[in-house]
């Protein structure tokens, strides 16, 4: 493994919110071209974590480098001006705007007629239909469509082109499949990949073991705000990280206490080894 | 840009609003007799439906940004009186007048848009404080200063022409400001890049700031273009009957909001037209104008329109899930 400088790096990151210490001691790198997955049970701190890399929040203590320098975020468009873009749970959050409408908010693209600045809605649609079909979704080819009539998926699938689009090098992704059917969290983590492959950095958010080990290079697990593993991909199994992640609580005291409750069961489909 | 089909005009916004102003005006037509169409008859509901329009558009575009401004409803009688107050009672020029009437509306807006923007109060509480301190300051500063509350004023010919004059026997001036800002608007809202964010502000305004779009100042914008649009047509209409006194203008508030729901305007925000917002206040007026002209009583039309505030209310709901179904022109092949 060569060490090449990351693109994203935290140094000793503490966050608290008043008398609640919610991070501790976080150090994490993400590369070009590489997918660090950040698992951890629902508050174990991985949104705020989201908000500090996004700059919504200011860390009380540790540093964040990109390119090796050292870097401050005031607010979130300090972070959008370094190139890290963040997509949440729900993608594109203006359903009733068109799809290029929305794909370019902030920077519109526009024509001169005379003294008059028009939004040019025909280049809009044309360049956001193409940045998503470049992402192998074919099925969207009329940029007028309303955001909120694409599939979860689809709309992930937007917001990553999106951010690609504008030049991110970092992609944050809260949490993309979590809302998501098994077919539609697939395509997503086909998107990932892609992104991946065109050099970007990627942090990844879940609590899902599967999803994270199907594009994950590099792991982190998060628990009560620390990070209690960090390895890289084939290091462990699934079983593995699904017992850490639950802090201890190994999978199979879990099947014990499920036994107990529900009774023997014949034929429970156990979890093979991916 | 393919064909306009039927079923694209169905899925914009004033589809709806089209309809009902289609509906109303067969309706009136048919049982108000040739008056209602007639040349003058229709003077009548144009009036009112400029008077209403020149404030119901500024209000959309707040009702599309997730915001509502009521003191509108203290700022036409307050810009009425402060015209014939500095013009008539003190006597001084025209502009003087209309400049420190619209600089009051302008003033108003600004303190409602900072303390919505900077407080966590929602518009509705704030623009209702300013209802009530608006009229109390109006009432007040017209006893103080005039020791009445009522003044005229005698405007001088151009002015009367520019602001306030009835045109082929009963048309008011006002319309043509009407259809005039109509179209400025429309090119604002939807051929503008400005329109864009209006629509971004509505769909998700934390999204829209982290954009680079200047929510705040946006929103304290939008106040200011209510707030001063109903101090013009308060204005206009001291210097149309020459005179002002201290009324209400509550009505302004419900009929606005009326106007702007018919025409298309999600109560969500994030979604609507100016062209609806258009066809809705000509729809209002129709019903509020059009029972004079029929045998049935008049107090039926508060009837007819508050039915029609709710069908718009369901429709609107319908227009915006095809709208949202709609996935692209279907090949015919
Ligand atoms: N703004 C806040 N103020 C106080 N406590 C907070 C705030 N945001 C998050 N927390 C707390 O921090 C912890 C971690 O939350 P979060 O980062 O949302 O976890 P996760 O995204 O992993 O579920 C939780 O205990 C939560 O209650
Ligand atoms: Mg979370």
């Amino acid at each position: 493994m060569k060490d090449k400088t990351p693109v994203l790096e935290l140094q000793d990151i503490d966050m608290s919110f008043g008398p609640i210490d919610v991070l501790h001691e976080i150090s994490l790198k993400v590369q070009e071209g590489e997918v660090l997955c950040l698992l951890g049970d629902n508050g174990a701190g991985k949104s705020t974590l989201i908000k500090i890399l996004c700059g919504v929040y200011k860390p009380i203590r540790g540093a964040i480098l990109m390119d090796g320098s050292q870097v401050e975020f005031n607010r979130p468009r300090d972070a959008a001006d370094r190139g890290i873009a963040t997509v949440h749970q729900f993608g594109g959050t203006f359903p009733l705007m068109s799809i290029g409408r929305s794909f370019f908010v902030g920077v519109e693209p526009t024509k001169k007629w005379g003294p008059f600045t028009f939004f040019d809605r025909k280049k809009a649609n044309e360049i956001a239909v193409k940045a998503i079909q470049d992402f192998g979704i074919t099925r969207i080819d009329d940029g007028n469509r309303l955001i909120g009539g694409l599939s979860g998926g689809e709309r992930q699938s937007l917001a990553i082109a999106r951010a690609v689009h504008f030049g991110a090098r970092v992609l944050i992704l809260d949490e993309p499949t979590a809302a998501l059917g098994v077919k539609q969290a697939a395509h997503v983590l086909r998107i990932v990949n892609e992104a991946k492959r065109r050099g970007l950095a990627v942090v990844f958010i879940t609590h899902q073991v599967l999803h994270a080990m199907a594009v994950g290079d590099h792991f982190a697990v998060l628990i009560r705000g620390g990070i209690a593993a960090d390895f890289r991909k084939g290091d462990k199994t699934r079983e593995e990280i699904t017992d850490l992640m639950a802090g201890g609580e190994t999978t199979e005291d879990l099947e014990i206490e499920f036994a107990i409750r529900d009774g023997p069961v014949e034929g429970r489909p156990h979890s093979a080894a991916p | 840009m393919g064909i306009l089909s039927l079923d694209s005009l169905i899925r914009r916004p004033e589809a709806g609003a089209f309809l009902g102003m289609a509906f109303v005006f067969a309706f009136f037509s048919i049982f108000g007799g040739a008056t209602f169409t007639s040349f003058a008859g229709a003077a009548s509901w144009f009036n009112v439906a400029a008077n209403l329009g020149i404030i119901a558009i500024p209000i959309g575009f707040l009702m599309i940004a997730g915001e509502l401004d009521i003191s509108i409803g203290a700022m036409v009688p307050a810009a009425s009186m402060s015209m014939g107050i500095i013009s008539g009672f003190y006597d001084l020029p025209i502009m003087v007048g209309v400049a420190l009437t619209l600089g009051f509306g302008g003033i108003v807006g600004w303190i409602n848009g900072m303390i919505v923007v900077r407080t966590a109060v929602p518009s509705l509480i704030v623009t209702l404080g300013t209802l009530f301190a608006v009229a109390g300051l109006t009432l007040f500063m017209s006893i103080v200063l005039t020791d009445t509350t009522a003044v005229s004023l005698a405007a001088p010919a151009w002015a009367k022409a520019v602001f306030g004059k009835f045109y082929f026997g009963s048309y008011q001036v006002i319309i043509a400001w009407w259809l005039g800002l109509t179209a400025i608007y429309i090119y604002f809202l939807h051929f503008s890049p400005w329109g864009n964010w209006l629509y971004a502000i509505g769909g998700d305004r934390e999204s829209a700031r982290n954009a680079g779009i200047p929510t705040n100042k946006f929103t304290i914008l939008l106040f200011v273009l209510s707030s001063m649009s109903a101090a013009f047509v308060g204005l206009c209409q001291t210097i149309l009957f020459n005179s002002a006194q201290v009324s209400t203008g509550m009505s302004f508030i419900f009929n606005t909001i009326i106007s702007v729901v018919i025409g298309g305007v999600l109560l969500t925000g994030g979604f609507g037209s100016v062209i609806g917002i258009f066809f809705g206040t000509l729809t209002f007026a129709m019903v509020n104008q059009g029972i004079y002209y029929t045998d049935f009583d008049r107090n039926l039309s508060s009837l007819i329109v508050g039915v029609m505030l709710l069908i718009a209310v369901l429709m609107n709901n319908t227009f915006r899930e095809m709208a949202l179904r709609y996935s692209g022109p279907k090949q015919a092949n």
